[in-house]
Parts: C-alpha cells; structure tokens; sequence
C-alpha cells in the first residue's frame, strides 16, 4: 500500500467497500461509546486520513499486550486499522533484528518528523540500565530517544501506564512507567492487563479521528475507561439487592450474584470489559464467575489481596510493617518466614491454597 | 401481534429466536432497563413521524442482564423486511413488528456479534447503495464494455 494514500483510496484498492467502512465505524463508534450520530463524523474523517507512521516500543513486558490484540480471531475488522497504519517498528512482529531493525525505527522518525505515534508496552527499568536492552539500547535512552519527536505517545497496557507487575513490591529493576520519564509529550494510558484488543485498536482510531481524546485524571482515555466496572455490570443489580456469593462454590454463587464479597474491584476499576467483553465478546471476568482484579488500576499487584473485598482494610501489610516497627525488625522477619514456611510446607504437600491462604500471600 | 403491559411483558405470535449479546439464562433479578428501552423507541418513533428525525439506539452500551436482551427481541418481534449483507462478515437489517423501528445486527467474518443497533427511521443507511462504490462500478461496467467483443 501507497503511504500517500488516503484510508479510503486505500481500503478501496483492497476491495472494501464503502457499506463495509460503514459497518467498522458503527462497531468502532459502539465499541468507543460513542454516540450513534458520530458514525457519520468518524466515516468521513477517518476515510479522509493519510497512512499515519507507528512505532512501537516493547520494554519489561510479557508480551501479552500484543498477544492480545495478534490473537484476536475477529480479525478482519480490528486488524482493518493495523492494515492500514505504517507500522515501522515492531521488534517482536518484524522480520528484521539487531541493526537493520533499529535503521528503520530511525528512518521511520526521520521521514516523519513530528507525526509519528509511539506506541509503548512494558515499563522502564532504572536500576540498572542493563536488565532490558534491545540491540545494546538501554530501555530508558531508546525511549528518550524516540519520543522527541513523536506526535504523541500510547502507553498499552499497565506496566506502561503504571510501572505493572515489574513495579509492584519490591521493584527489583526500578521500573517505572512512560509517563514517569516522559512530561513534555502528549501521553493516552490504555491499562489492563493486558488491555482488551478492541479498545487498544478504538484508541487508534478515536486518536486519528478527534486528535487527543478526553482523559481522565490517569491519563486514561473517558471512551473507555470513564465508567467503573460495577457501573456497568450486569449481576449491580444483585449488589444493590445485597445478594453476594460468599464462596465460590454456594447457591449464590451458582446464581450468578455479586462477586462484592470474593473480593472483586469493580466498583474500584475503570475499564471496559463490561461492555466490550472478551474472546471476541464471548464474556468477561465476572461472567466467567471470577471476581474482577483491578489489573488496569495503579498498583493493582499491591492492592492487598486478590479475594478480599475492598472494605476489607489492606491491613497485612501495614500491620506487619507496624509489629516491626514497634517490635524490632526481628519480629517482621518472623512473621515473613511463618508465611513463607507455610507456603513452603503447602507446596511439599501439594496441599490446595484456600482463599484465605491467598489472600495471606499476596 | 405483540400485546404490551405497563409491568410485565407478554408476547403472543410472531417472536424472533436470536442470539442474544450476553449470556443465555432466564434473569432472576433485572437491571430494569427494558421498559425504559421501550419508552425511547416510542419516543423515537413518535419524533420521527412528527419531525422526520431518524434515531439510533446502540444496545451494546445498555446494561442487561443475561436473558434480558432476548426477551427485548422477542418483544419487537419480526417484521415484513429481512436484509443480509456481505459486508466485513455477515449482517442482518430487519424491520421489526413495529415498521419504522428496524433492527441491525453485526458479525465479524467469524460470525461473531460485534455489534447490534436499533434504528428508528425509513431504511437504515447501510442498506444504501453507496456512491462510492457505485463510482467503482461504473468503472468496472466501462471496462467491461469496451472489451465487450472478448468477454462477454
């Protein structure tokens, strides 16, 4: 495809039709929250949009984030704005490696000066330069070095927006996240962990369409992440009514009530897995019957456990840090090795953790 | 036809059998917005005959329970008109029992539901023929013609 090519000439010659555009921006604009009279606006915006250059940097990361949207089997539409972006750098997906990737990321922001989009998943180590590098770069130089002149930079995924799993206690590399290190750009949080596919993509679009969209206080695009998880969950109801499941295995739960009690974060989280669903649409979380984990708020790895309700004060942690406060840190590194000899004599029997037990660990 | 009460639903006659967005089972305890829903259409369709304005309604982004979304399709019911596109998967435009308020369903080329709309207007705008695309046609008739003789 011609990189002067409008997104309309260009989905033309690849005989999309123009009904067919016409149904990606009805499902984009859904799956955005926008309102139905905006199906038009985005058509003819985005029909218009020359092919915009995306380089995407992955740092201390699993590799889910772009699992996540690669392994979506709803292809054709979702890939439909991956189609027809330039994505000139991708050291996990490209071919090239080592020097001939790392000339084209630079000819890429050459040519573009000023236009391109980073995107980035994964956080950034601090400690020592050396425990993430790509082609001998440390993480924290590439990223200085890529955003100058960025139009704009997309943190996908938690670990990006908010340090993540590398960030949570105790931070063994330092990591932090994009906006940590980078305050004179423009920067979209899209959380989750990873985040849903669909709304990584909506993002794309929403920004090509409209520019920087509205964010909420983290950063974090309103589309998507404006309402809580509980906002908009089918089984409010039942919280409202007060019937929670209290285990996982009683009539509550087999009734499908609020996962409140189990722990969930609902109520705490801003994402759209209530309405944009997961395995293309099939369900989320909650309607798998799992308490929902919090995975696109700030330090969700540390939130004081996964199956405590979030009235539950998050006091181990606290508590354990005062004892050793007030009782020598003889006492703390008593309480951490009675932990830690329960989980090891758990382990040798191959016992089954309860939630109460997991709820001590985390 | 489809008889409506102020409190519970009943329907008689003609009922759609269509996959619902979420889940499948009968819901105990309802989010309460089916009639809500109900009244908007109404509402609609009455602006519309009175103002010519055409609405749309984006289900996906009304919270329902399992079960509940079903019975709102069973209430609309089937109408006179069923379409079925070929465009970026299959979907399906069909007037409802009540003409005027059309329903739009979305699948992916997996067959998977992306996206269902209730449309309140003449015809929905995807049916349409698109200029567009009618230019690219007019193109492929020109060659078509001019090498007449040969092809066909």
């Amino acid at each position: 495809m011609k990189k002067d090519q409008t997104l309309g000439e260009a989905l033309r010659s690849r005989g999309i039709s123009r009904r067919s555009f016409l149904k990606f921006c009805a499902t984009t604009a859904s799956m955005m929250a926008l309102p139905p009279s905006m199906i038009p606006v985005i058509a003819e915006t985005l029909e218009k949009m020359r092919r915009p250059s995306v380089i995407w940097l992955s740092f201390q990361e699993c590799t889910g984030c772009t699992e996540s949207i690669t392994r979506s089997n709803s292809a054709t539409i979702e890939d439909l704005i991956f189609n027809v972006i330039s994505l000139d750098y991708h050291h996990t997906l490209q071919a090239a490696s080592g020097e001939a990737a790392e000339a084209a990321r630079k000819a890429a922001m050459e040519e573009n000066w000023g236009k391109y989009l980073v995107v980035v998943d994964g956080s950034i180590p601090t400690g020592n330069p050396g425990f993430s590098t790509i082609a001998g770069i440390s993480n924290v130089d590439m990223l200085a070095e890529t955003v100058k002149g960025a139009a704009a930079i997309v943190a996908v995924g938690t670990c990006a927006s908010f340090g993540g799993i590398p960030k949570a206690d105790p931070n063994p590399t330092g990591a932090v996240s994009v906006s940590d290190l980078v305050t004179d750009k423009p920067i979209i949080n899209v959380p989750g962990c990873p985040p849903i596919p669909v709304v990584i993509t909506g993002v794309l679009v929403q920004f090509l369409t409209f520019g920087l969209p509205e964010l909420d206080s983290l950063s974090r695009p309103k589309a998507f992440y404006g309402q809580s998880i509980h906002d908009r969950c089918y089984r409010r109801p039942f919280y409202d009514k007060g019937l929670f499941a209290e285990s996982f295995d009683d009539e509550g739960a087999k009734k499908g009530w609020c996962l409140y009690k189990l722990g969930c974060k609902g109520p705490t989280t801003y994402n759209a897995c209530a309405t944009a669903k997961w395995n293309d649409g099939t369900s989320f979380p909650i309607e798998a019957g799992h308490p929902c984990l919090g995975c696109s708020e700030p330090d969700f790895w540390d939130g004081g456990g996964f199956y405590k309700s979030i009235s539950t004060p998050t006091g181990d942690i606290g508590r354990n840090a005062v004892y050793a406060a007030g009782a020598g840190l003889l006492a703390g590194a008593a309480i951490g090795g009675v932990l830690h000899a329960r989980k090891q004599a758990a382990v040798r029997k191959h016992q089954r953790a309860t939630i109460d037990d997991l709820g001590e660990e985390s | 036809m489809e008889k409506i009460e102020a409190v519970s639903i009943t329907v008689e006659g003609r009922g759609a059998s269509r996959a619902p967005v979420s889940g499948c089972s009968s819901p105990s305890v309802p989010t309460g917005n089916l009639i809500p829903l109900l009244h908007e259409i109404r509402h609609a369709l009455k602006r519309w005959l009175d103002e010519g304005q055409t609405h749309v309604i984006d289900l996906r982004t009304i919270p329902m329970s399992p079960g509940e979304e079903q019975r709102l399709l069973e209430v609309l019911g089937d109408g006179e008109v069923r379409a079925d596109l070929a465009a970026l998967g299959s979907s399906e435009v069909m007037e409802t029992a009540f003409p005027g308020v059309w329903l739009v369903t979305h699948h992916n080329d997996d067959g998977v539901l992306v996206g269902r709309f209730i449309e309140i207007c003449h015809i929905p705008d995807i049916l349409k023929s698109q200029a567009e695309d009618a230019a690219i046609a007019l193109q492929r008739l020109d060659d078509l013609l001019s090498n007449a003789e040969t092809t066909v």
